[in-house]
């Protein structure tokens, strides 16, 4: 397994998980979220090529209301 | 026949072009069908949306996308809740990669809130203007919310700023344009020698008077939220607000008379029946 933060929370995926497949596990809309790794951003076209590593911090954000 | 013959054709600000000069926001509503309603009477075509992180646990719930067209609004995604550049640009950059996502022109532009105080949410000038320097290298644009200093203000616009958007009041706070003179100063610095420059007033507006004081000042256009969202009627507002802001900016094409001390007839004096206290209509002078 391998261990990442993700949203600040620690969690447990399975080795070589790419981001794409993260966002399938977590239900959530790959079209309307923006996926930074440690402080960079990881690119839509990108998604599924890129594995997750031992450490990782992932922040997944989307669009809410504000002003 | 008002509207008919009002010749306003929007608002440019950098590379988008706005058919209202109305932003509104999309928070704070009580729920999403009442948000999507009120940006409807608003006439606005171009709304604000905040970057947060996911919840992890229930999908995607129901999600703000769904109740926002983007072919119909052009989205600008803010930096609200930072309180440092670093943060500002990072917030920026999610934004823009949300938006390249789903096609929509939003993508290359941010409204920059960079607070420096949680009590008052005023901006704070310095991280703003870093930020500012720093977003423009990155290719944005960027529209920035800033306190109503004039010296400020010249110096976003100096570094690059597309737009300068000072507040009337602190943000959420109702109290309308508080220091209409420093909006007037904003005015002539930004706009003195570049005309087109946009200058927006964002944050502090309750009503409709306010935006139409706003508007009548010169500025090109209004950006609001809480106003709208926490009135007692959302919609009837919202209404309210679009048709403060065509007034507004009516009045300030028309131009207003200049303020006197003392009062002109509107009526003419010649064949007038009456007595006067006094020969001249100048009291204490007969």
């Amino acid at each position: 397994m391998t261990r990442v933060t993700i949203n600040g929370e620690v969690r447990e995926i399975a080795d070589q998980t790419t981001v794409a497949q993260l966002l399938t596990q977590l239900e959530l809309n790959d079209q309307r979220v923006a996926v930074e790794v440690n402080l960079e951003i990881v690119p839509h076209q990108t998604h599924h090529q890129f594995i997750l590593n031992e450490g990782d911090e992932l922040e997944v954000v989307t669009l809410v209301g504000g002003g | 026949m008002l509207f008919e013959d009002s010749q306003d054709d929007g608002i440019q600000i950098g590379s988008h072009h706005l058919a209202s000069r109305l932003i509104v926001g999309t928070g704070k509503y009580d729920d999403l069908e009442l948000m999507r309603d009120s940006l409807d009477r608003s006439g606005t075509d171009c709304v604000t949306v905040a970057v947060r992180r996911e919840r992890l646990y229930d999908g995607d719930g129901r999600n703000l996308l769904d109740f926002l067209d983007p072919q119909k609004f052009t989205l600008l995604p803010n930096t609200a809740g930072c309180y440092n550049a670093r943060d500002a640009v990072r917030v920026a950059r999610m934004g823009r990669e949300i938006l390249s996502q789903l096609g929509n022109p939003g993508a290359d532009w941010v409204k920059l809130e960079v607070l420096g105080d949680a009590k008052t949410l005023l901006p704070d000038p310095v991280a703003t203007l870093e930020a500012t320097r720093q977003l423009v290298e990155d290719g944005f644009q960027v529209l920035c919310y800033t306190s109503d200093d004039p010296i400020v203000a010249r110096r976003l616009k100096e570094a690059g700023a597309t737009s300068v958007m000072p507040a009337g009041s602190p943000i959420g706070s109702g109290q309308g344009v508080l220091n209409p003179n420093n909006i007037k100063i904003c005015l002539e610095y930004l706009k003195g020698d570049d005309p087109s420059y946009p200058v927006i007033v964002d944050a502090g507006v309750g009503t409709a008077s306010d935006v139409a004081e706003a508007m009548e000042l010169g500025v090109d256009g209004v950006l609001l939220n809480t106003a709208i969202a926490h009135a007692r009627d959302p919609l009837g507002m919202a209404t309210a607000m679009k048709l403060g802001c065509e007034a507004g900016r009516l009045a300030y094409q028309a131009g207003r008379i200049p303020k006197a001390l003392y009062a002109t007839a509107s009526s003419p004096e010649e064949g007038l029946v009456s007595t006067r206290p006094y020969k001249s209509r100048f009291w204490g002078r007969p």
